[in-house]
């Protein structure tokens, strides 16, 4: 599919001197899933922000299309095409959850009937109707994000905007979350998500770029952007000093920790790179006490993206407490 | 659908949104409609006596004080729900769901809109409510026609309106509650130093002209001319001219404000 549900070139932003965003071009095909990876303050919800005509684009932005529509000239058709669940909970916490389902309805001026259906449709597919008739302010978190999913997908938007949509999220919810996601994007929906955590980009995007200090650090699919991170170790720790010994004469090039007595040997996890591992312990007749495998996390990414000097002055023991 | 069409169906919808608050939340708007229901047993039953020959004399009683002050507090009373809307339009633009309203492709002013209209009406029925305790504690008027309760009663609906659209400004600026609560002081104090207690010319030389001309005295004087039937002269046009230019003024203020960026 060539269809650009977002194109973006050059955008920018800045309040006062603080420059937010620096030029960033964003290109989403129709149909798959974008997520922009990058710590607090990267600049993620400014963009979110941005294309989603909550705020006007920086001067000096390039052209902005959502949907097909400029983002500037036709600022409602874009809105008609999308829907937005910002990173703070979007709901009326003074109203039911059905009382805000019927509010969307009302504001997408879907008939009476039709809009009674597919709020009841939502919340039931959301899992809320048992608190459908409570006060949206006494949902927990999870269920809080939920209504606010369910709001955003009345009216049927086929550009979905998320801006962390799990953070805050217990790990039953995130994956309840990661659920519904995956559902949206087998109906065909475009989703724009924004979120701190690899994994999450991992699991659900089918492209990632990484936002750092306003800029596009990186771009690529999961596989290509861990790739570029040689963050992931296997780590090795033993109880005997012998077998410690021993085992760092056998895998040399591992990097020693005397005190723990544990070696750290660079990997990209793959089962074969394990088996490499296992194999030379085998061969040496060494058992490892605890064997754990660390994959590249956010950290990992952006040491190796943004100034590679940086990343080779990491001692390992930093590194290990990253996790 | 027409511009005009989304315009009146989203506003009314988000009217039906702040209805809904007002009526699951009443606290508020009941402690808002205290404050003229005290002033006016007050002034009637603790001052009445004394109030009454300033405004009529020494042959006058609390009857015709009764009379003189209903007028005032009934407009006090929009002042005071109007305190209401600021602090309730800055609580609401504290909520992410205003985020989600202005990424939708809904009439870009029925938020506000909402408001106000959701304002007016709950002015409209504080009126009522106020209005039915001065009748219970003897208020009637004298000899007002149809065609003069009817003016009476767009004169309340062109008063709410404009200072509901300058508390809704109010309410926007504000960063907080407390801080909409402060800005939105005036709305009782005005009233204070208007002609709603005492005549104006009863008042210091220096200060009558700024109590002669401020909003609130001039619809005082007009409300009263219509119910009670008392000389209305020019405060008539002064008060329309007034209920126009806060309209303008406060919708001016509060729309732009509202489509300036958040944040």
């Amino acid at each position: 599919m060539t269809d650009l549900a977002i194109a973006a070139s050059g955008l920018r932003k800045s309040y006062g001197t603080k420059t937010v965003l620096d030029g960033i071009d964003i290109a989403v095909p129709a149909g798959t899933v974008f997520a922009l990876l990058g710590p607090n303050g990267a600049g993620k919800t400014t963009a979110v922000n941005i294309l989603s005509t909550l705020i006007s684009p920086g001067a000096g932005s390039g052209p902005v299309r959502v949907g097909g529509h400029d983002l500037v000239a036709a600022p409602q058709a874009v809105r008609g095409s999308i829907g937005v669940t910002g990173q703070f909970s979007a709901v009326d916490g003074l109203i039911t959850g059905t009382e805000n389902m019927l509010l969307m309805a009302d504001l997408h001026r879907l008939p009476k009937a039709e809009g009674r259906r597919a709020a009841a449709e939502l919340l039931e597919r959301f899992d809320l109707v048992e608190a459908a008739d409570k006060p949206a302010s006494t949902y927990s978190g999870g269920m809080k994000r939920r209504l606010d999913i369910a709001m955003t997908l009345v009216g049927d938007p086929r550009i979905i905007f998320l801006d962390e949509p799990t953070t805050g999220l217990d790990p039953r919810s995130r994956h309840t979350m990661w659920q519904i996601i995956r559902g949206l994007v087998a109906g065909g929906v475009t989703v724009f998500l924004t979120t701190q955590y690899l994994e999450e980009a991992d699991q659900l995007a089918d492209r990632i770029a990484v936002l750092h200090g306003g800029r596009i650090a990186a771009e690529g699919t999961a596989a290509e952007l861990k790739r570029l991170v040689p963050g992931g170790h296997v780590l090795l720790r033993f109880s005997e000093p012998q077998a410690y010994e021993a085992a760092a004469a056998a895998l040399r090039g591992a990097g020693r920790d005397d005190e723990s007595l544990s070696l750290q040997i660079a990997s990209g996890g793959s089962q074969r790179e394990l088996r490499a591992v296992l194999d030379e312990l085998d061969a040496a007749g060494i058992e490892a006490d605890e064997l754990t495998v660390h994959t590249p996390d956010l950290d990992d990414v952006f040491f190796a993206l943004t100034d590679p000097a940086d990343l080779a002055a990491v001692p390992h023991q930093t590194k290990e407490t990253v996790r | 659908m027409s511009t005009l069409g989304m315009a009146v169906r989203d506003s009314s919808t988000m009217l039906r949104r702040n209805l809904l608050h007002a009526r699951r939340y009443p606290s508020m708007t009941l402690n808002l409609l205290l404050t003229p229901i005290m002033l006016l047993l007050l002034f009637v039953y603790i001052f009445g006596n004394v109030m009454s020959t300033g405004v009529g004399g020494a042959s006058a009683d609390r009857a015709d004080y009764i009379a003189y002050v209903v007028p005032g507090l009934l407009l006090m009373t929009i002042g005071s729900t109007v305190i209401g809307t600021a602090v309730s339009v800055s609580n609401d633009m504290s909520e992410g769901i205003i985020a989600r309203f202005r990424t939708m492709a809904i009439h870009r002013g029925s938020v506000l809109i909402g408001h106000v209209a959701g304002s007016v009406l709950q002015s409209i029925a504080s009126v009522v409510l106020v209005g039915a305790v001065g009748v219970a504690i003897g208020f009637r008027s004298t000899g007002a026609t149809a065609l003069e309760w009817l003016a009476a009663f767009g004169l309340i609906v062109l008063f709410a309106t404009a200072l509901t659209w300058i508390a809704v400004g109010m309410g926007l600026v504000s960063p907080n509650a407390e801080a909409a609560s402060n800005n939105a002081l005036p709305m009782i104090l005005l009233p204070l130093l208007s002609s709603a207690f005492i005549p104006v010319d009863t008042m210091p030389g220096w200060f009558r002209p700024i109590a002669e001309y401020q909003p609130f005295t001039p619809a005082i004087e007009t409300l009263r001319g219509l119910l009670l039937g008392t000389e209305i002269g020019h405060n008539g046009w002064l008060a329309l001219g007034w209920c126009i230019a806060l309209t303008v003024l406060g919708y001016v203020w509060s729309t732009s404000t509202f489509n300036r960026d958040p944040k």
